[in-house]
């Protein structure tokens, strides 16, 4: 409800300062701010959801893209200078290319950089099509080769000659999706179960919360094996998609929904509430305008601690092979692709999707701490 | 009044380095604690007596410090020590902390461990400052238990703190902060959170304990009730600075300063009823934020009395207007205001 | 819920509230099952008359149930037991005891709250003229421009800035924060007041300021205050009449000249003399008896006289009879003795 009329703008004119005119908002960015890992960690999540949502657009190929004669590349590097056929010093974007030849031993083929040869790169090439949001039709990558023709690994490839920089983008949106939807919906069951619990309380608070330590004594990784292991090889990866999503938020709900029964316990007799009573305000209009936007700014920092979790229960359960399972692409995806010791011996670059897990859970990490010290701006 | 101080505190310094600027907590105190004698420290919130009370054990919470003056704490027989100069993480400001000079404070529960029985905290205490044997300790502990009126002492060793009321858990506070006979006890308003009548048995006991003790006493209070009754000298702070102090009976009945002629004022006298419609006499506006420090004389803001022009901008001087009373104002200020000195405007 | 005037007691003209046997008790839950093993009697009996346009205070040590009797008065808990007529602008009596949220509605206005904690209850999160208008709106302003004046005009009477409307609580003090909370309480024309402890948390200076404040709006609107407090200097200072309270029952009522003169009820003298006062000579001149022992459980109270075990008159009768509340002089005291005892009241010797 604001309330604008002339009569207050003359006196915010006449007001020197805004002293104290700073809304719960704004005092909670201003703390926010002050903490500059989180300040970071907000670009660096914000980075990685920009990846997800656009992979088809920043990933130079799709996915499933081979091409039987680059297996096992090793990372191209990008260069700024070369050297023209005419002995000058030219600037522009470009990696180099390799000579391969088989080992004779072991017949395994061998790649050796070969600086002559200049693949020029750009950004905004031309390339495969694909459709954006599996929407828009459109051919624009981020990055890629001017000539698409011509090898362009920046990560590397892997065993079928795949790109690992456009896999690792599209797992991005699998498993940074699974990470938000999972926790929409721990959320919803941990706002209402939570809520039903501390507001009526009684038996029903008891109830609920019997259910939540019984969950919460289950060990997990085995619930989630037998769980996942019930899906039908059948299914469709986008339904295998969204039932491990919803495996793991059955859990999640539990700590979310302790949270707001908590807030609403030890605020329902709180003097401003009580205050609010008196003031002969209904109980639907307490919940909604005196509770509520009190504990969202802590819910939301509760929500971003609780999103690294989901995403290393999709990694792992993909990881042991029993959760997301290929064609799909998500980091514990690639990550199985990457697990044996060939792999960490010869092809070390396959373990990116585990290095962006860490970056991605340590920065939302430290997000959510900074949101849930800022979200008591007045302490 | 005994010759040489116990504690003797001069141009005290605390400040907090902020991001917002410097507070001045206690900006230049000058103090003397004598020997079973009670010094009470009276000022409103936010007046740094606190913080003028941690100081003088070195346990300001970060970011604050003591950055100047001294406090020198003389125990008999024993060589003076600067306490301000001391490490606030040493050896020799813990060897003081506890054994020479105790403190205690507003709320007992925070300051007793709730997992450890009184017992244990107490013998734990009296072996870490003494070379006794356990049984010499507990024997001791029992012994400070029952000086302190609480019945059933060797029972009560075996309780935990939140098996105790207030005043209990207060009066085992005082026990634990004299087991080692300190010859300084700082009281930081140990009895606001109490009820009147445990307040006044626990006022009776840290009197009943000064005098068997002889210890000198430390009274940190916002109470003038609860100064009239206990203490010998008073010191009246304001936004960090002791702008009157002197014998209870001056500062009482000739005060000086018009912060404490405004502060006696105030406050609504027991006994004698008001008419109907006469008003108590309160001070103007509010305590300034201690990051807004008015320039001059920090009570010229709200003072009555002030002269624009010079209370506003120079610091006002520390005078001795009788033996052993001293007020920081201009308006009493003989060089000022003529002869006309206690004769308020 | 029994809506029904009561019709036995004609209300004096000048009657407002009547209170009857009122009990307020909290069940002792212990165990997985939550099973009631006890109640703690917080309010336990309690029948007194508040008058229109008087303040009456309520007096008593921590857990004497003086907060939750309160609580009761202003409805934010239902009693167990008993009665509370208020007598509305017409005069007939209505028990508001047991009414439920709805019914109740047409009272809030009436009755009103000033809480002690100036912080804890003040949403941090609206503005003061959200939190002052508040109730204006509940009981019928609906024009923003109508309800900013108001607002305006209620900070003026308090003694604040009317500008500061559009602020949040932080950026008050905690005495600019408690006049927020008197014109809150004062926002809808109440008649009756309830104040808790609501200069308690206020330096001293403030408090005057506080005090001052509430006698001017007392004259100017014709309040009704019900003072709780446990300090008896501004009790004195405030009220026309005294109810001391001591384990859930009132044991002393009276004019407060009677009261702080000639206290009638032991526990009253030994409240009056436990209180420090400002006057180093007559504080040093003797040492008062002090009361020994501790305040009486609510959950377990004594037998007989709950004051009887620390009192220094207690005879068998205290321990075995439990006294009424009952007439004695011009006060209403609920002690065996107190025609018999000759107790010490505190006398203007201040100078």
């Amino acid at each position: 409800m604001t309330i604008a009329t002339q009569e207050s703008e003359t006196i915010a004119q006449n007001e020197p300062s805004s002293v104290g005119m700073a809304t719960q908002r704004q005092l909670i960015w201003t703390k926010f701010t002050e903490h500059k890992l989180a300040l970071a960690s907000l670009v660096v999540i914000g980075l990685i959801y920009l990846v997800g949502i656009f992979c088809e657009f920043v990933a130079p190929r799709s996915p499933e893209h081979y091409d039987s004669a680059y297996t096992m590349l090793a990372p191209q590097p990008l260069k700024l200078w070369y050297t023209d056929d005419a002995g000058q010093t030219q600037f522009g974007l470009h990696v180099t290319g390799f000579s391969s030849q088989r080992d004779p031993n072991t017949l395994r083929r061998i790649f050796a950089p070969d600086e002559s040869v200049i693949i020029p790169v750009s950004f905004f090439v031309q390339g495969q099509d694909y459709k954006l949001f599996n929407l828009i039709p459109a051919n624009i990558h981020l990055i890629g080769a001017v000539d698409p023709s011509q090898p362009f690994y920046l990560l590397g490839a892997d065993r079928l000659g795949r790109d690992v920089l456009s896999r690792v983008v599209y797992g991005t949106r699998i498993s940074t999706s699974i990470g938000l939807i999972g926790v929409a919906i721990s959320l919803v069951l941990g706002v209402i179960l939570g809520g039903i619990s501390g507001y009526f309380g009684g038996w029903v608070d008891n109830f609920i919360q019997r259910v939540i330590e019984f969950i919460m004594s289950v060990p997990t990784i085995p619930l989630w094996m037998g769980l996942a292991a019930a899906i039908p090889v059948t299914w469709s990866p986008i339904m295998v998609y969204l039932i491990i999503t919803m495996i793991i938020s059955l859990i999640g709900w539990t700590s979310l929904a302790r949270e707001v029964r908590g807030r609403f316990m030890s605020w329902r007799n709180e003097p401003f509430v009580v205050a609010a009573r008196l003031d002969g305000t209904s109980q639907m209009t307490i919940i909604g305008r005196h509770l509520v936007p009190g504990f969202v700014s802590h819910i939301i920092a509760s929500v971003t601690l609780a999103i690294p979790a989901m995403i290393i229960a999709e990694t792992s359960l993909s990881f042991l092979g029993i959760g997301l399972r290929p064609p799909a692409v998500s980091w514990g995806v690639l990550l199985q692709e990457a697990q044996n010791i060939r792999s960490l011996a010869e092809a070390p670059w396959l373990l990116t999707p585990g290095v962006l897990v860490i970056i991605t859970v340590l920065a939302l990490n430290f997000l959510g701490d900074g949101l849930r010290d800022a979200a008591d701006p007045y302490t | 009044m005994s010759d040489k101080p116990l504690l003797s505190i001069r141009d005290l310094q605390v400040q907090f380095a902020l991001r917002e600027g410097t507070i001045r907590a206690v900006d230049g105190v000058d103090l003397d604690a004598h020997s079973g004698k009670t010094l009470c420290i009276v000022g409103e919130s936010g007046s740094g007596k606190s913080m003028l009370a941690r100081s003088l054990l070195q346990i300001v919470a970060s970011p604050g410090r003591v950055t100047g003056g001294e406090i020198l704490f003389t125990r008999p027989g024993q060589p003076t020590v600067d306490i301000a100069r001391l490490d606030p993480t040493g050896k020799p400001i813990r060897a003081v902390r506890g054994r020479d000079i105790a403190m205690i404070f507003q709320e007992p529960m925070n300051s007793l461990s709730p997992i450890h029985s009184v017992g244990d905290q107490l013998v734990e205490k009296i072996l870490l400052h003494h070379r006794i044997g356990k049984a010499a300790a507990i024997d001791r502990a029992v012994n400070a238990l029952d000086k302190v009126g609480i019945p059933n002492p060797r029972q009560r060793l075996n309780s935990y703190p939140f098996e105790l009321s207030g005043g209990m858990r207060q009066r085992v506070m005082i026990a634990m902060a004299l087991a080692c006979e300190p010859a300084l006890l700082i009281a930081d308003e140990p009895t606001t959170a109490l009820d009147v009548t445990t307040q006044a048995n626990i006022l009776d006991l840290i009197a009943d304990l000064q005098r068997e003790l002889g210890m000198g006493v430390v009274f940190i209070t916002h109470d003038l009730g609860v100064v009239a009754e206990i203490a010998d000298e008073v010191a009246v702070v304001y936004l960090g600075r002791v702008v009157e102090r002197g014998p209870v009976e001056e500062i009482f009945y000739n005060p000086q300063h018009p912060y404490t002629l405004a502060l006696l004022s105030s406050i609504p006298k027991l006994g004698a009823r008001r008419a109907r419609g006469q008003r108590l006499r309160a001070i103007e506006g509010m305590v300034p934020h201690p990051l807004n420090r008015p320039k001059g004389c920090p009570f010229n803001t709200r003072c009555a009395e002030a002269r624009a022009g010079l209370c506003d901008q120079v610091d006002p001087r520390n005078l001795e207007l009788a033996p052993g009373h001293f007020a920081a104002c201009h308006m009493r200020d003989p060089a000022i205001v003529g002869d006309a000195v206690g004769v308020s405007a | 819920m029994n809506v029904q005037p009561t019709l036995n007691a004609a209300p004096g003209p000048e009657l407002l509230m009547r209170v009857k046997d009122l009990k307020v008790h909290f069940p002792i839950k212990r165990g997985i099952l939550k099973r009631t093993v006890g109640h703690v009697r917080a309010v336990d009996g309690i029948s007194l008359d508040i008058r229109a346009g008087e303040t009456l205070s309520i007096v008593g040590e921590s857990g004497c149930g003086k907060t939750t009797l309160g609580q009761a008065l202003v409805r934010v808990l239902e009693p167990t037991n008993g009665s509370i007529d208020y007598f509305g602008k017409d005069q007939t009596g209505t028990d508001i005891a047991h009414l439920g949220e709805t019914e109740l509605r047409p009272y809030r206005s009436d009755i009103r709250m000033i809480f002690q904690d100036p912080f804890a209850s003040l949403n941090a999160r609206r503005r003061v003229i959200d939190i002052i208008g508040e109730s204006m709106r509940n009981f019928g302003v609906r024009d923003e421009r109508e309800l900013e004046s108001q607002v305006a005009a209620l900070l003026r009477k308090v003694g604040l800035r009317p500008e500061y409307m559009n602020r949040f609580p932080y950026a008050f003090s905690g005495g600019e924060r408690q006049r927020i909370g008197i014109a809150r309480a004062l926002a809808v024309h109440p008649r009756l007041v309830v104040a808790d402890e609501c200069v308690s948390a206020l330096d001293v200076s403030i408090q005057a300021q506080t005090l001052n404040l509430m006698q001017d709006l007392q004259e100017e609107f014709a309040l009704t205050y019900v003072f709780i407090s446990h300090d008896l200097s501004v009790v004195e200072y405030i009220s026309d009449r005294v109810a001391v309270m001591y384990a859930g029952r009132v044991v002393e009522l009276s004019d407060t000249e009677q009261l702080f003169a000639a206290p009638r009820h032991p526990y009253t003298a030994a409240l009056l003399a436990a209180v420090p006062r400002p006057d180093p000579r007559s504080a040093r001149a003797k040492r008062p008896a002090r009361l020994k022992g501790e305040v009486a459980d609510p959950a377990n109270r004594p037998t007989g006289c709950a004051f009887h075990p620390r009192c220094p008159y207690a005879t068998d009768r205290c321990e075995a009879e439990d006294p009424q509340l009952r007439s004695v002089g011009s006060s209403l005291v609920a002690c065996h003795h107190a025609e018999e005892l000759m107790l010490k009241g505190v006398t203007v010797d201040a100078a």
